[in-house]
């Protein structure tokens, strides 16, 4: 029997090439205790090139003109994946690394906390150095569907949208030179760049880091709530409360899912709906200066609801501390937030349906059939700066 | 549009319109529409064109008969797929909606009277399906605050020989499904459209009267769609073909409006502020507003007071959003014989503002606004026309050549080959508690197997309903909502797992 040995020595060696190889490109991960994951996470499936991809339940499924918007049954947009695990897993190390920020004070996860929803539970996020934002953290959950990112519809993917938190003035307050120069100068960061980027000559440089930091969101995916379940076929799943929900939720009075459209809970669009601005915050032009375009002045990507109810409070400046506020905002009457002398264009769905306040319960109840944090990544205990406190 | 835009465009026109109107003694050429070429373009399918919607049943399942005072939903959550529900005369107050594939909700008739479903004003919408092969037929729908009926999503539906009165926002509105037959509805007083097709593929509306309503039926950002036969009347709109921004699937194509009556729709305009129908105005026969490939054929459009037929584009509609991803235009309209009388005896100051450009006064038949790419239109002098200039002659005189623009054996469904499923099962729920070796939240895949190596029904079994094993573990969720195809498809997934 020539071909077993003949394989075991091939694999033995293999092994033995890969832990040097390992040795030589990254010395001081190897010292510094950070090595990187060769698994992919949860929901995800090694692939032969050494790619992680998405496997869900709403694979069995089609959709029209393959949007990913519909039903129950239909799947989901398409989605970002391919990543490798260690590219993955350095995002997850980044992700929580506070030198990322110019005064290494503010990580990502501060304003996108896996304990609050990926958000931050604040109505307008504050930056590195103590400066209001303007506008609110979205969750990052399930942000591999998007087709467009912020709340204004500015970034066309997951790299170029961490681009923007990393360099704003106001939020991490970093710049280029200065964000390489940190990370070179952490003991770690060089060897695991090189073992997440293999190609790469000099792996450490900025489309690394946000590659890694996409990488790692795209991992953050939640579609086993209560109400997917309902969705596959338990109709027991969603409680009598739930359910009543679901009904007002997709009911042709509320109209919920019409921009909140199934599976995704969102249709991805632009749409101006007039929530008022917090107290002496002037009125936020949103994606009319994407587009530069008058008719989506305080216009706004119309977010996700999936694990809702995990990141009070909402809309885009947070002016709403609780899911059932935010909810009755759209039974007041259209327009009864404009101020006088401002002129929106809103949303033809924005109508006055006159719900109840049974009702209003009961979308909050469904709301709530909507999270499900199962694949919650795992926190670094320390990160390769040393900088977690 | 801008002052400037409009100037010179009336200067392009009336430059056309003179050189036009000096070639106007010369007799008209007619076409006849009887033979001749038909339509070669639009949907093409493989298969046969379809009868149905709904694939005829092979093996009937059960039928559930409900009386007046008993509740229709109860009967279609005990249904099965297959199964028929038959809803005797009387008074049903309730929402019903069905939420499983297969499933004909069939109101009875007797000596004339119908189940009915009555909203009381109160009650939101009358029926919502989101399932694959639903049937429902034979209702009379009243005083529901949203829509009668509502489909999201299903594919394969039939929504016929219905009567829908005063009824909310849509009488009838399949949204984001493939494949759908709404046929011989009478559908009345509705506020927004009768009977919308919003975001769906592959639809035949056919044999309805719409009366009453701000729009009688409209085709909204869909394609594959045929309009037939149907009496579109006294509405403020008769039949729409549109392609509404902002909205997440972008065109409308391949539409065909033929043998139609739109009359007299004339109603003054009573939808709701904001909403896209509200900016209609009253005396529209057939507006195409940026949908492309749609052939008008052989209706009566008659006594409607804006225009017969009005073509436009998105910037002549002031009060909608703008989107950078959908087309404004309206793209190769095709207009074949149709009889027009009396249109355009009362129009609007945008018709007359861009009739004046052509020195044309009076009635209007058909107006087109905007560009328009690729139209053409056969015996133009027949009708009173303001904008068409640029039609060239259709080389094609009917639609004969298409039935309809089903999908004969139904939309397709996705295959999932056995060994793909069990993988996206386990990687799509269980590795949130489990992972192949050591625990997780639950016991590592390696106990698992040990425990029910070639045993996949008894884990199938477990999975179904779990019970407490292990004291020091949390009790595991039921996976019951996955069908048993998958169930046992993932245990044997789990049993062969190697890492």
């Amino acid at each position: 029997m020539m071909i077993g040995p003949s394989r075991q020595s091939d694999r033995k060696a293999k092994v033995l090439f890969g832990l040097w190889a390992v040795l030589l490109i990254s010395p001081y991960a190897w010292a510094s205790g950070f090595s990187l994951n060769d698994q992919c996470p949860p929901s995800f499936a090694l692939d032969s090139n050494n790619q992680c991809q998405l496997r869900n339940l709403y694979q069995f499924y089609n959709s029209l003109q393959d949007q990913g918007l519909g039903g129950l049954k239909t799947a989901l947009p398409n989605h970002r994946d391919g990543f490798s695990p260690q590219q993955i897993d350095l995002g997850r190390l980044l992700f929580f690394d506070p030198v990322l920020s110019g005064n290494k004070d503010l990580s990502c996860a501060n304003c996108h906390n896996p304990a609050l929803g990926f958000s931050d539970g604040m109505a307008r996020s504050v930056g590195a150095s103590g400066q209001v934002h303007s506008r609110s953290a979205p969750t990052l959950w399930n942000s591999a569907f998007l087709k467009s990112l912020l709340w204004d519809a500015r970034a066309n993917n997951l790299e170029q949208q961490a681009l923007g938190p990393l360099f704003s003035e106001i939020e991490m307050g970093n710049n280029p030179e200065q964000l390489l120069a940190n990370l070179n100068q952490v003991e770690a960061y060089p060897g695991l760049f090189a073992q997440a980027f293999p190609s790469s000559e000099d792996a450490l440089v900025i489309a690394n880091i946000t590659t890694a930091l996409a990488a790692f969101q795209s991992s953050l995916i939640s579609l086993n709530s209560p109400y997917d379940r309902y969705a596959h076929g338990d109709s027991k799943a969603l409680n009598p409360d739930q359910l009543e929900g679901l009904n007002v939720f997709r009911s042709f009075v509320a109209r919920c899912s019409q921009c909140h459209t199934p599976p995704l809970f969102t249709n991805q669009q632009v749409a101006v709906i007039g929530t008022p601005e917090p107290e002496g915050m002037a009125r936020d032009i949103g994606a009319q200066a994407t587009f530069g375009a008058e008719r989506l002045r305080g216009g706004f990507k119309v977010p996700t609801l999936r694990n809702i109810a995990l990141t009070a409070p909402y809309m885009h400046s947070g002016r709403f501390a609780t899911l059932r506020e935010a909810t009755e905002f759209y039974t007041k009457g259209r327009g009864h937030a404009v101020p006088e002398g401002e002129e929106l264009l809103l949303h033809w769905h924005i109508s006055e349906p006159n719900l109840t306040a049974t009702e209003l319960d009961r979308l909050v109840d469904f709301m709530g059939a909507l999270s499900d944090e199962s694949f919650m990544p795992k926190i670094p205990e320390q990160v390769p700066s040393g900088l977690l406190h | 549009m801008n002052n400037r835009i409009k100037i010179v465009l009336v200067i392009i026109t009336f430059a056309g319109g003179w050189i036009l109107g000096s070639n106007n003694n010369t007799a008209p050429v007619i076409t006849s529409s009887m033979g001749g070429a038909s339509y070669a373009g639009g949907y093409q399918a493989d298969q046969q064109q379809a009868e149905g919607a709904v694939a005829l049943r092979t093996e009937q399942g059960q039928v559930h008969v409900v009386n007046d005072g008993d509740s229709i939903q109860a009967a279609v959550e005990a249904a099965q797929p297959g199964d028929t529900i038959q809803v005797m005369p009387g008074t049903y107050s309730e929402t019903v909606y069905i939420d499983k594939d297969d499933i004909h909700l069939l109101g009875v008739i007797q000596g004339g009277a119908r189940a009915t479903m009555d909203g009381l004003s109160k009650l939101n919408d009358a029926i919502l399906y989101s399932g694959n092969n639903i049937v429902i037929e034979n209702f009379r729908i009243t005083k529901y605050k949203g829509n009668g009926i509502m489909g999201q999503a299903g594919n394969n539906f039939e929504i016929r020989n219905n009567v829908i009165v005063d009824t909310g926002i849509y009488g009838i509105f399949p949204q984001l499904g493939t494949n759908g037959l709404v046929e011989h509805n009478v559908v009345s007083g509705i506020e927004d459209a009768a009977i919308y097709i919003g975001m769906s593929d592959n639809i035949h509306v056919a044999y309805n009267e719409v009366f009453d309503s701000v729009a009688g039926i409209e085709i909204e950002n869909s394609r594959h769609a045929v309009v037939e036969n149907n009496n579109a009347h006294n509405n403020t709109g008769g039949i729409l073909a549109f392609v509404t921004p902002g909205l997440p699937i972008k065109t409308t194509y391949d539409v065909i409006i033929r043998n139609n009556f739109v009359l007299d729709n004339n109603t003054p305009n009573f939808g709701a502020p904001g909403s896209i129908v509200s900016g209609i105005p009253a005396g529209t026969g057939i507006l195409v507003m940026a949908a492309d490939d749609v052939i008008i054929e052989g209706n009566i459009i008659s006594g409607n007071k804006t225009a017969g037929i009005i073509v436009n584009d998105h910037s002549f509609a002031t009060t909608i959003t703008m989107d950078v991803e959908s087309d404004p235009n309206s793209d190769r309209t095709m207009i074949l014989d149709n009889v027009m009388l009396n249109n355009g005896y009362d129009t609007i100051a945008e018709v007359k503002a861009v009739a004046l450009t052509e020195l044309h006064t009076g009635l209007v038949d058909i107006v087109h606004v905007g560009p328009s790419e690729g139209s053409c239109i056969i015996n133009r002098h027949r009708y009173r026309t303001v904008g068409i200039g640029d039609y060239a002659d259709c080389d094609f005189t009917n639609t004969d050549s298409i039935d309809n623009y089903l999908v004969a054996g139904g939309a397709e469904r996705r295959v999932i080959h056995p060994s793909e499923r069990g993988e996206i099962a386990y990687l799509g729920v269980c590795t949130g508690c489990h992972s192949y070796t050591g625990r997780l939240i639950g016991p590592s895949v390696e106990v698992i197997q040990a425990m029910y190596a070639g045993n996949p029904e008894g884990l199938v079994a477990y999975i179904n309903a779990p019970v407490k094993v292990r004291d020091n573990f949390p009790p595991m969720p039921a996976q019951n909502y996955l069908d048993a195809e998958t169930q046992m498809a993932v245990a044997e997934y789990m049993l062969a797992l190697e890492k």
